[in-house]
């Protein structure tokens, strides 16, 4: 079954329609990742996923349930790390210990969560630095342990290695799969870097100028694409 | 010449300290105490004023932000003017009986920091408001946990406004001699000099040595400020 299921999702901005009727369904414990140019609406979508903005028009299904009207109750499920890391100006220890303060946890509870959290991003010891002075791929790792320690149930993630170094990269794609593995996440990737929706994503979905035109079987979207823009877009043909 | 007053200056203003000068202290005490009430009731509107213009849309929010932004250079003597000419016993509010008074200073004084508070308060909360509120959000905050979120991400803009407010406020001149009318009797509990309205008259008459000291003491007074806001803002983060 879906854990989340858009039918019909446009996204009106003044007289820009940056979503153009979106169907789209993201299986439980995947990862999807979402593709396009520059523009194309990648964010508008992941903020809709996110309950950031609504949509203009269409519905959007969290498990079966219309999310209009129960936004707060969904919103403990999903989580989104944002392509520019945001950092409260506190340590990196309070950073991540947030959204489990939010939810009740105990102290003891926390501090097992967040020491767990910060193995996982190759962090170990940083609990008391101050999280707005370390670099920014150090600041992306807080940012995906700070959504990873609440164990959402959707993550929703903005490109989040963009501009980031390969050692970076690597130790946030590794922090991603092993949660996918370990607690069966769903995540949607939106990303520019077709090798890493290769590396990551069972699924992936091409975006183009707000509308959805391919969504597939990862390996099959890329070796054998269906629109003729799709496979434009993975050659390099597509530009602008 | 000048090298001579200020070094003079300096040796008074030790000397005036030091032997803890009874008059000096009174008025030192008589400014703290007249700008932090100023600040104390300016905090009360301008709070609520500047937090609702940075947290919030609403129509008119940026005429009110332009409203308060326009008064920011107001000249503190227009000001004292309109409120001497609202607060003598044969104005409008005449009847409030605060010519004259040290709460007449505060009160003139809080209307001139109100839109520095503001402005300083609302622009602070303006910067971190959409990316905090957005992030408290996603980690599953509610409306009332994602402001307060968004105002520890503030505080120290707001502690900041809170101490350009009250620097501003002890360094202004123009209302406190409209308003106050620098009285000062040995022993009254009228006094209504504070250390502007000193210095004015001090140079005045041309006792240049003695203005300086009290120059002196309120530049340590606004340093000292500063200095701890400082202090609890590098605490803060």
């Amino acid at each position: 079954m879906s854990l989340v299921e858009l039918r019909n999702i446009s996204k009106r901005y003044g007289n820009v329609l940056a979503l153009d009727k979106i169907n789209l369904e993201v299986r439980r414990g995947e990862i999807l990742a979402i593709i396009g140019n520059s523009g194309a609406g990648k964010t508008t979508l992941l903020r809709i996923l996110a309950m950031l903005e609504k949509q203009s028009e269409g519905e959007y299904y969290y498990d079966g349930i219309k999310v209009r009207g129960n936004e707060d109750y969904f919103r403990k499920k999903i989580t989104m790390v944002f392509q520019k890391p945001v950092m409260f100006n506190t340590s990196v220890y309070n950073n991540i210990a947030y959204g489990l303060k939010l939810r009740g946890y105990s102290k003891e509870e926390i501090n097992k969560k967040v020491r767990n959290a910060l193995r996982l991003v190759k962090l170990e010891g940083y609990e008391k630095y101050n999280a707005k002075r370390l670099s920014g791929g150090e600041q992306q790792r807080v940012a995906i342990a700070r959504a990873l320690v609440i164990d959402p149930e959707l993550l929703v993630m903005d490109e989040p290695t963009a501009n980031l170094d390969p050692t970076n990269v690597v130790i946030i794609e590794r922090a991603i799969k092993e949660i996918v593995e370990n607690n069966n996440t769903t995540v949607v990737l939106a990303t520019h870097n077709l090798f890493q929706a290769k590396r990551l994503s069972n699924r992936t979905a091409h975006l183009f100028n707000g509308r959805l035109i391919e969504v597939g079987e990862t390996r099959q979207l890329f070796e054998n694409p269906e629109n003729e823009i799709t496979k434009k877009f993975i050659t390099g043909e597509l530009y602008f | 010449m000048a090298w001579e007053y200020v070094l003079e200056g300096i040796k008074q203003a030790i000397h005036l300290i030091i032997t803890a000068n009874p008059d000096v202290i009174e008025i030192t005490l008589r400014s703290i105490r007249v700008s932090g009430m100023a600040t104390l009731m300016a905090a009360l509107w301008s709070f609520p004023i500047g937090i609702a213009i940075g947290m919030y849309n609403f129509r008119g929010k940026n005429i009110l932000k332009g409203f308060f932004n326009g008064l920011l250079g107001i000249p503190t003597v227009v000001l004292g003017l309109i409120l001497y000419l609202l607060l003598v016993p044969s104005g409008p509010l005449g009847f409030l009986r605060l010519i004259y008074t040290e709460m007449g200073i505060s009160l003139g004084q809080s209307l001139l920091i109100t839109p520095i508070m503001i402005s300083f308060i609302a622009n602070s909360i303006e910067v971190v408001e959409k990316d905090i509120r957005e992030l408290a959000i996603t980690l599953g905050a509610g409306k009332l946990e994602a402001s307060l979120a968004v105002m520890r991400e503030a505080i120290s803009g707001i502690l900041l406004s809170v101490i350009a407010s009250f620097n501003r406020a002890i360094a202004e001149l123009g209302i406190a001699i409209m308003i106050g009318g620098n009285i000062f009797v040995k022993g009254s509990a009228l006094n209504t000099r504070v250390l502007t309205t000193a210095m004015q008259m001090y140079t005045a008459r041309g006792e240049i040595d003695m203005a300086l000291a009290l120059g002196i003491i309120l530049l340590s007074i606004v340093f000292a400020v500063s200095t701890i806001s400082n202090i609890i803002q590098s605490r803060l983060t």
